[in-house]
């Protein structure tokens, strides 16, 4: 992958993430968690926008994070497939969330200490912030996990659902600033020590879906987008 | 400290009712330093005590005797006020999937995060007057206590965002300003910090419509009848006219309100033409003119008809409202379940330890 390519795909996690987790508000389980939830949008599209504002300067042809954000179709967009999945139950987004902390501390710890500066500042910020979404989603995983038989049996379930979805994550790339399958040990590290304590079990399967980092993503990215993109599409050049 | 990224127009609202929220803190500072007993002493009428510190513009405190009307009178309005902020949340969080653009969608993210944040600190200024906060969601969820009327109002258009920001977070500060001044202190302090954000919130409403307002003429149009839609319900805010208003005399004598609701209604009224004007947006009142002898605009009266009608239940949106706050809340009994049930055990694993 191309700086370009890497730094918008780490970019789109962010967003996607970013607006899955935006759906939540006035939604959670409890009035903290729904200020929690939030908080954690902001730091992901935070992010976002950092990276797509250097993404776009990366390519040289003009575009900004805007330009990035609104214009792009699904085939253009590289994150991976699990940020993209429906919010589910708070099971659910609390297995995709632990997931993508568990890869985004190690990935923004690594660009913390990259050649390239701009990557490496945007590591810097990012990984303190990741570290608090990875402990605020291990809490859950461990409350849910271990909690009341309900809650134990919907985490599994959630687990089982999101956990295929991991591997794409590590997909080796030598050239890219980071090679994420360097990342997996200290994924598999912090995961295994969370589940064990919740009492809960990674799957097992073989499936490993993937195809985001290449535009090629679930049914659910399309109507994602044209929720996101609609009101600035409508107005072709219009400023906000 | 998003939002606060771009710079204000040189007119932008919020400046002197900022003032006053600072006055209003000073004011707290010095009637707190002024020697005041740490309440009434055993043998002396508690009764007087209450009316000494009401009238000595002192603050009563949780500890404090107060009359149980007051006490009703305070957890009543307290937790509108509470609940209005979390059901506020969803007319604005409509647009947070949809804002057009990134530092749009992290500056409304922010906002309602706020919004949520007030409603915390309000149910906890509540919770010093003896109730629970979670009794207080029951009565909200069944239906036995009121939020604010105009959350009932559908947000159709992004500009509708802005219009809630300038209109509608510019009636609560000018409403909630005098509130800094409140007899009871936890409330007072609320206050305080609730309107320091809401007149950030303000600036970014106008702002959004500033923008659109100068923008293409689709834009234009979409901010004015954002402005159409909203004027009227913002101006029943204030609730009925003073000759109706149920509370307002005892609420005024225990300096718990300290102006009417019509006085504030033009206070807002006369704040926001001059606003108007430099947003070149038209505010939807033919009768609307400059009254020399008393110094204040004459305006047209909201349809109070109908504001009963929506405090009844029979607004646009009082049964999404509703709705979608007892499901969020019927789906998060097993979260809620689940974390109450994990903090027992990990007390109870703590407890041979501790022994």
């Amino acid at each position: 992958m191309s700086r370009f390519d890497f730094t918008l795909a780490v970019g789109d996690d962010a967003l996607i993430a970013a607006q899955r987790l935006g759906e939540w508000t006035s939604r959670a389980p409890e009035m903290e968690e729904d200020i929690a939830l939030a908080n954690i949008a902001l730091d992901q599209l935070g992010a976002a926008r950092l990276l797509l504002t250097y993404a776009g300067e990366l390519e040289g042809a003009g575009r900004d994070e805007d330009d990035l954000a609104y214009l792009r179709d699904d085939r253009e967009f590289r994150n991976c497939l699990l940020v993209e999945l429906p919010n589910g139950d708070f099971g659910v987004t609390m297995a995709k969330l632990f997931f993508l902390a568990a890869y985004q501390v190690p990935l923004y710890s690594a660009l913390a200490g990259c050649a390239d500066e701009r990557l490496a500042a945007v590591g810097a910020k990012a990984r303190k912030e990741s570290a608090y979404h990875l402990d605020h989603a291990a809490l859950w995983v461990k409350r849910l996990g271990d909690g009341t038989e309900e809650s134990h049996r919907r985490m599994q379930d959630a687990v089982d659902q999101v956990w295929p979805y991991v591997h794409e994550l590590f997909a080796p790339d030598p050239a890219a600033p980071v090679d994420p399958s360097t990342l997996r040990a200290d994924f598999d590290a912090t995961v295994s020590a969370v589940l064990d304590e919740a009492t809960l079990t990674r799957p097992e399967t073989g499936w490993a879906p993937g195809g985001g980092r290449d535009g090629l993503h679930t049914e659910h990215l399309s109507y994602l987008l044209a929720e996101m993109q609609v009101l600035h599409r409508a107005h072709p050049g219009a400023s906000w | 400290m998003y939002g606060n990224d771009f710079a204000p127009p040189e007119d932008a609202p919020g400046g002197g009712l900022l003032g006053e929220v600072e006055a209003a803190e000073a004011a707290l500072r010095e009637a707190a330093a002024r020697a005041r007993r740490g309440g009434a002493a055993p043998d002396e009428d508690v009764e007087a005590y209450f009316a000494d510190v009401i009238n000595a513009d002192q603050k009563i405190e949780p500890r404090d005797w107060m009359p149980e009307a007051y006490r009703r009178t305070l957890i009543r309005q307290i937790a509108q006020h509470a609940h209005s902020e979390i059901i506020g949340m969803q007319p604005e969080g409509n647009w947070i999937s949809r804002a057009p653009s990134l530092k749009r969608k992290a500056i409304l993210l922010a906002k309602v995060q706020d919004e949520a944040g007030h409603g915390l600190y309000l149910y906890a200024a509540a919770e010093t007057l003896g109730i629970s906060r979670d009794e207080l969601v029951e009565l909200l969820l069944d239906g036995r206590q009121k939020y604010s009327s105009i959350f009932n109002y559908p947000t159709l258009t992004w500009a509708d965002v802005g219009a809630i920001g300038w209109l509608v977070d510019g009636a609560a500060i000018v409403n909630q300003v005098p509130l800094c001044r409140c007899s009871y202190g936890p409330y007072a302090r609320a206050m305080i910090r609730v309107c320091k954000e809401e007149s950030f919130h303000q600036r970014q409403g106008y702002e959004i419509l500033h923008t659109l307002a100068h923008g293409t003429p689709a834009q234009k149009a979409m901010a004015q009848d954002s402005v159409d839609r909203w004027w009227y319900p913002s101006l029943a805010m204030f609730g009925p006219p003073d000759g109706d208003s149920t509370h307002s005399a005892q609420s005024m004598a225990w300096k718990i309100k300290r102006f009417s609701n019509d006085e504030l209604r033009q206070r807002f009224v006369d704040m926001c033409v001059g606003q108007a004007e430099v947003l070149g947006l038209t505010l939807p009142d033919p009768d609307l003119r400059w009254n020399d002898e008393r110094q204040a605009y004459d305006y047209t009266q909201p349809d109070y008809a109908e504001l009963m009608r929506v405090i009844k239940g029979d607004g646009p949106c009082n049964r999404e409202r509703m709705a979608h706050r007892r499901k969020a809340h019927a789906d998060g009994a097993w979260v809620r379940e689940a974390a109450a049930a994990y903090a027992a055990k990990r007390a109870e694993r703590k407890e041979p330890v501790a022994a």
